[in-house]
């Protein structure tokens, strides 16, 4: 892909927690424009910690950020980055602050310097936009984890980011608002980077996959066609293949 | 613990504009306060009650906070008149009880009653975003403005920490008892509650920066001083300048 469709470009960054070891080690990682790209790995990694220092929250010890084409390095610079992209928390409960689902909402769009009502109108389209019509008025910490979850997509979607750095958005969620979620992030025509421990979902809702270990960042995209070899557990018995029980996966 | 405003309802007051009921609250606290004469005491508490009535507050609900304030005051009839000196009144044993010291816990509760009253109904009314947002557009500083609004919206929130931590420790077997092991757990679950609140504070100033925050808060409402305000205000000045008449010149 060419160099002007990059959006996020980081070049040999490292950050350390104080007195830790190194978490990210001279890690690289492009993101294109939207392109969707899983990122996995194992507790620790630093999976969060990345996508905290794409906005700004951390600073790097050394390396380079090119956000959008330009370089990105003090808090000034991380300001318009933080207005085109927009960052879903892994524990929504950080997100929302306000008492009402509404003002939530519209607390970025208010922020950005639109009026009440435009404010109010973005937060009112996203909140349908996401199925959560009639939502306004409910109190945020009253909320089940799945509504709080989506609430929150809807505090970032309202911006209207330009790509979205998802924390393991469906992390503790049932599989109906995993699903939901997961549709949703489809149908976006947006770029995202998203974490997630589940391989099956990051195959369905991403382009590529990176994994996340040492410090660094590798994406493994080599196509590699395999079989599996098929065992009779129960004998000689005829049996058709593919046959999905309701609660059983293959 | 948690205070939950009823600001969904849709009276005179409720309606009121929130600068204004910030500003008569305030002054009228601030009055009732430090008067000492009883007839600005009881009066000052009716006109609380008359507040409550025009602003239709539900009795059952009026009753259930001022329950937690009555029983602090509950407490100081128990000492304080004893510990005045005085006019005896009557006499427990070696306890005697003094008229001043009777007097004096009276005009506490008058005074503590007739205050929760009117800032039940005039600030509970009201959202904490439009009260955060009216506190600004009033000239009362930020950081004041902001710390009276994450403490309201995070005691939910540490309340839930602490009830967490206190099931953890509880389906472990914990049972608080005098001894220097129930001292020890104590002290790291508030130790706890300090670190993670810190923490929770960090990400959710984190997440706010992430939405375009740069220290102030804007409010969905939109603030205009009507007719019914100004009235409102003038009226409520005027009885409150009619109290400190009364205080001063001690008419009465």
């Amino acid at each position: 892909m060419d160099k002007n469709s990059l959006i996020i470009n980081l070049m040999d960054v490292t950050f350390a927690y104080p007195g830790g070891a190194p978490v990210l080690d001279e890690l690289n990682l492009q993101l294109h424009q939207g392109e969707r790209m899983g990122l996995m790995g194992p507790n620790g990694s630093g999976k969060t910690t990345l996508l905290h220092i794409i906005m700004g929250l951390l600073k790097p010890s050394s390396g380079n950020i090119e956000i959008f084409g330009k370089t990105v390095r003090q808090e000034k610079d991380f300001r318009s980055v933080r207005q085109r992209i927009g960052l879903l928390f892994q524990d929504a409960d950080d997100q929302l602050f306000t008492p009402t689902v509404l003002e939530d909402v519209a607390f970025g769009p208010l922020n950005l310097g639109k009026s009440q009502d435009e404010a109010r109108t973005v937060a009112r389209k996203t909140l349908a936009s996401l199925g959560l019509t009639g939502f306004e008025h409910r109190m945020t910490y009253k909320l089940s984890g799945g509504e709080k979850k989506l609430v929150a997509l809807a505090t970032v979607l309202a911006m209207e980011p330009e790509v979205l750095l998802l924390d393991e958005p469906t992390a503790g969620l049932d599989e109906t608002t995993e699903k939901r979620i997961i549709d949703i992030l489809k149908g976006l025509d947006l770029a995202y980077i998203l974490i997630s421990h589940n391989i099956d979902l990051l195959m369905e809702a991403t382009h590529r996959i990176g994994y996340m270990i040492r410090g660094k960042v590798s994406v493994d995209e080599e196509r590699i066609p395999h079989t599996h070899i098929h065992i009779h557990e129960h004998g000689r018995y005829a049996h058709k293949h593919g046959l999905k029980w309701p609660d059983k996966k293959y | 613990m948690i205070v939950k405003e009823f600001a969904a309802g849709d009276s005179l007051i409720q309606r009121l504009d929130p600068r204004v009921k910030i500003v008569v609250a305030t002054l009228f606290s601030v009055v009732v306060a430090v008067s000492t004469q009883w007839v600005v005491l009881v009066l000052a508490l009716a006109l609380g009650f008359c507040i409550v009535q025009v602003a239709g507050v539900p009795m059952k609900e009026l009753i259930r906070r001022l329950v937690p304030v009555n029983g602090l005051i509950t407490f100081l009839w128990f000492f304080l008149p004893f510990t005045f000196e005085g006019e005896s009144l009557f006499s427990i044993g070696p306890l005697v009880a003094t008229r001043e010291g009777v007097y004096y816990v009276a005009r506490i509760s008058i005074k503590s009653n007739a205050i929760m009253v009117v800032l039940i109904t005039l600030i509970a009314s009201t959202s904490i975003f439009t009260l955060g947002h009216a506190m600004y557009e009033l000239g009362i500083p930020k950081k004041i403005t902001h710390l009276f609004f994450f403490t309201y919206r995070y005691i939910h929130v540490m309340h839930h920490e602490y009830l967490r931590l206190v099931n953890a420790m509880k389906i472990r077997g914990f049972r608080p008892r005098t001894n220097m092991h129930t001292y020890k757990a104590l002290a790291y679950l508030v130790g706890m509650l300090f670190v993670k609140s810190y923490e929770r504070a960090e990400r959710v100033y984190n997440a706010m920066l992430c939405r375009g925050f740069r220290g102030r808060l804007y409010s969905l409402s939109q603030f205009s001083m009507k007719t019914i305000d100004i009235i409102f205000l003038i009226l409520m000045l005027a009885v409150i300048l009619g109290l400190v008449v009364l205080e001063w010149t001690r008419i009465a």
